[in-house]
């Protein structure tokens, strides 16, 4: 049994079927992650399909959020977390020192559990990562701001708003607002981190109708605690447990074929 | 009796106990405690305009007919205040006196006319009075010197003749007298504004130019260059500015001098005094309402606007309001960014672990010391280490008098800034601390390094903590007295710091202060009568200011509380 590289089979049979040329975006090797010296990832091994939908589920503290993090170098920010082994982007390991963080950043998104749009104007929060890059033209700006809010599915709602505090959006067009920042800035990656775990119904279709939209041109990564919804918007899943990587697959398989006992347990409410 | 009996809940309970239970008892002490903190400040402000606002109005003039120990003399005057004494104490002083029960009602008068009198105040025991009277067309006169004067006017000269006489003729002429008088004044203000103008701004130029002259001449001897004919020429024209500037200066003092003013005193001596030392006439017994509110406006704004006079007890506070004022500002200025960066590397940079603790805990321990130590650090470090320093190093040529060795403004503000660093750097690290993680990842995720979260995210949402912590120590620092008169305080300062002489701010001036202003007309005057009412004014001004500092940073951070509106109540 393999827990890395893809069934490509298995992901063609399904209705959408991907391009054949569907190939790794980021690939993972012998990752051990340990908190002031408190393992919590070890030894994880697979790879990210490219412009694919990947779901992370698991059980609380299972080190999904962790491994998630470790794609664009978030657990830096966290004090006493050391990381061994290989995260292979385009044939660069992210965690050798030479590389550029922010770079790097740029090009793997991060959308959060709780949305956290800055205390600015729609707008401005849209342009920030723009600015940071050091475009400032008001109307390449315009441009780039209309067509990431359009992407996000939040043009029509937010348009005569603009200038308008971020802060006074719902919960759900807050969420749909970072991922508009998240996507302005071109990445080549979006990681989601269940970032429908605090909106209500309605918003979290829509987030899960706007993955779906975002697949065609981003790969992305999601984690979350839903299994419906990982059922729902991913190609592949990947369930863990206890900071290991129990089984990979297409979630067509994972979730009616599970080959491991833990998983089955897991997602038919047995775990626990 | 019924059998049936009322459900429990239905059942009232009663009794202290449950009204102590009820939490009852706490709202009205929480309620009391909100009460008398309110009444003290409110008790506070009262007591201070109550007694330092009256000072202004005109009060009556009152004359007494007394009845001395061996004569009977006359008193003009106003009355103060009056209390009761025992006969004891007053025996204790060496006055017989007559009270039954043992105590006596007295009386303060300001009677003025101090080069006459002696002193300014008498009090008189109402035992002696034989008889009170509220005399018409007696005049009470501001004087640049010796205080007021209380008389009636005769008539005006100029240059030694008689010019008009009011004792000639009717009560019409008086009038005319009086309306010439104040001409007269109104005049001699003007003369007396021009010389000012004169004197400070052109003869302080020309003095500050040729002391420039002469330092650059000094430095050019101590460095063993020649002296260029250039720097002679120049002082020769500097000089034969001045002696224009001065014949000028001469001609309005002749101007000024030229009137003078015949008065009758209360004990019927005859008098005749310099107009130009006249700042202002009234007749207050024969004022009505509005001219004495008139009044009263002229004297509130010569007190917020004017210099003082007569070792201030007299005139106004103006420069040490400006340089309250401008010490805060100068303060604000130096304090923020030391704060701010100290905050940010405690709070963003070092790590937290256990030497950040302990400078943390050594930061807040500064705001406990006690000013005055502040006040010798600041002479110590400042003035005699850096101040000495820098006049070896930069102003040789005006050694061995010291140029910024010596107290001055910028070591004020410097020393009061150390002083509140602690307030500035607590209220900006919780500000800091208020900003969730999560806005530093999200901005950290879209590619930004720290470095422009910080200063892109997270210092605009925490300037209203920076704010906080600017009004705290303008708060603190308006207040303190006890190390400024270490570290650049004067009584009285010749110059304002800020004038039209390049560089404009003169950092190195010694200055004047409201605080220190009140312990010095407080305590140090030689008229503490005529000095109290002041006291009060100017505690009543500096709070009044304290306040409208504070009120301008408050508005400052409600609108970037408005404008950085993510957090609740940051």
């Amino acid at each position: 049994m393999s827990t890395h590289g893809f069934d490509l089979d298995a992901m063609n049979r399904r209705p959408w079927a991907p391009a054949p040329e569907a190939d790794v975006a980021l690939s993972v090797e012998r990752l051990n992650l340990s908190y002031s010296g408190k393992p919590a990832l070890r030894d994880i091994d697979l790879s990210i399909p490219r412009r694919r939908v990947t779901a992370f589920i698991g059980p609380s503290g299972c080190g999904k959020s962790s491994l998630l993090r470790c794609f664009n170098r978030m657990n830096d920010l966290v004090d006493g977390c050391v990381v061994s082994g290989r995260v292979m982007l385009e044939d660069t390991n992210i965690y050798l020192p030479t590389v550029d963080v922010s770079q790097l950043r740029r090009r793997v998104g991060m959308v959060f559990q709780k949305p956290n749009p800055f205390p600015m104007s729609v707008y401005e929060n849209v342009a920030y990562g723009l600015r940071i890059q050091g475009i400032n033209r008001r109307r390449h700006l315009d441009e780039i701001v209309e067509k990431s809010l359009r992407s996000a599915a939040l043009w029509d709602e937010v348009k005569d708003r603009l200038e308008d505090n971020a802060l006074g959006l719902s919960g759900g067009q807050q969420q749909r607002l970072v991922i508009a920042r998240t996507i302005a800035v071109e990445p080549e990656m979006v990681l989601l981190d269940e970032p429908a775990s605090s909106l209500d119904p309605i918003s979290t279709l829509k987030i899960e109708e706007l993955i779906y939209e975002l697949k065609s041109k981003y790969t992305i990564v999601i984690v979350t605690h839903n299994m419906q919804q990982a059922a729902r918007v991913s190609d592949m899943t990947a369930f863990m447990n206890l900071g290991r990587l129990v089984e990979y697959d297409s979630t067509d398989r994972l979730f009616t074929n599970p080959r491991q006992r833990q998983t089955e347990d897991y997602i038919t409410g047995r775990y626990g | 009796m019924t059998a049936e009996r009322e459900p429990l809940y239905l059942r009232r309970r009663q009794g202290f106990s449950h009204w102590v239970r009820s939490g009852e008892p706490m709202v009205w002490f929480n309620a009391g405690a909100v009460s008398f903190a309110l009444l003290a400040v409110f008790g506070l402000l009262w007591l201070l305009a109550w007694h330092g606002l009256g000072h202004f109005w005109p009060r009556e003039l009152l004359q007494f007919s007394v009845n001395s120990e061996t004569r009977q003399i006359t008193v003009l005057g106003e009355q103060v205040s009056s209390e009761r004494v025992s006969a004891e104490q007053l025996r204790g002083a060496g006055i017989a006196s007559q009270a039954e029960g043992g105590w006596e009602w007295r009386r303060l008068i300001k009677r003025g006319n101090r080069d006459f009198f002696g002193t300014d105040f008498i009090w008189l025991l109402d035992s002696r009075v034989l008889e009170v009277s509220r005399p018409s067309g007696v005049m009470r006169v501001e004087r640049l010197e010796w205080g007021n004067l209380y008389g009636r006017l005769l008539w005006l000269e100029q240059d030694g003749k008689v010019i008009t006489d009011a004792d000639a003729d009717a009560d019409a002429d008086a009038d005319g007298v009086w309306a010439l008088f104040q001409g007269l004044i109104a005049a001699n203000r003007s003369v007396r504004d021009e010389i000012r103008a004169l004197e400070r701004e052109e003869v302080g130029g020309i003095n500050f130019a040729m002391e420039r002259l002469r330092l650059r001449e000094r430095g050019l001897v101590l460095d063993g260059e020649p002296v260029p004919a250039e720097l002679a020429r120049q002082r020769a024209m500097l000089e034969s500015q001045y002696e224009g500037a001065r014949r000028r200066l001469l001609a309005l003092y002749q101007q000024s001098e030229r009137y003078s003013y015949r008065v009758r005193l209360a004990d019927g001596r005859e008098v005749t005094l310099p107009l130009g030392q006249v700042v202002r006439a009234i007749l207050p017994n024969d004022m009505g309402p509005l001219a004495k509110l008139n009044y009263y406006r002229l004297r509130l704004w010569e007190f917020l606007s004017d210099e003082p006079r007569e070792a201030n007890t007299e005139g106004g506070v103006y420069p040490a309001i400006f340089g309250t004022v401008l010490m805060v500002l100068l303060m604000s200025i130096i304090v923020t960014p030391f704060g701010v960066l100290a905050a940010v590397f405690l709070h963003e940079v070092a790590g937290q672990g256990r030497i950040t603790r302990v400078f943390r805990a050594a930061v807040n321990n500064l705001a406990g010391v006690p000013s005055i130590v502040y006040g010798i650090f600041g002479l110590g470090f400042f003035v005699y280490g850096v101040g000495g320093e820098m006049d070896r190093l930069f102003f040789p040529e005006a050694l061995p008098s010291p140029t910024y060795g010596t107290p001055g403004l910028m070591w004020a503000s410097l020393t009061l800034a150390l002083l509140t660093l602690p307030v500035v750097i607590v209220a900006t690290e919780e500000g800091l601390a208020r900003i969730p993680q999560s806005i530093r990842e999200g901005s950290l995720a879209l590619g930004a390094t720290r470095a422009e979260t910080l200063w892109r995210v997270v210092l605009p949402m925490a300037s209203p903590a920076m704010m906080t912590g600017v009004i705290l120590a303008v708060a603190r620092a308006a207040g303190e007295v006890a190390p400024l008169m270490l570290v650049g305080v004067v009584k009285l300062a010749p110059t304002l710091p800020l004038d039209g002489n390049f560089p404009y701010l003169h950092l190195e001036q010694k200055f004047m202060h409201l605080g220190f202003h009140i312990y010095d007309v407080g305590f140090q005057s030689p008229n503490i009568e005529a000095a109290r009412p002041l006291v009060y004014a100017t505690a009543l001004l500096l709070v009044l200011i304290i306040a409208l500092l504070n009120l301008a940073a408050v508005a400052l951070r409600n609108r970037l509380r408005e404008r950085y509106a993510a957090l609740d109540g940051s």
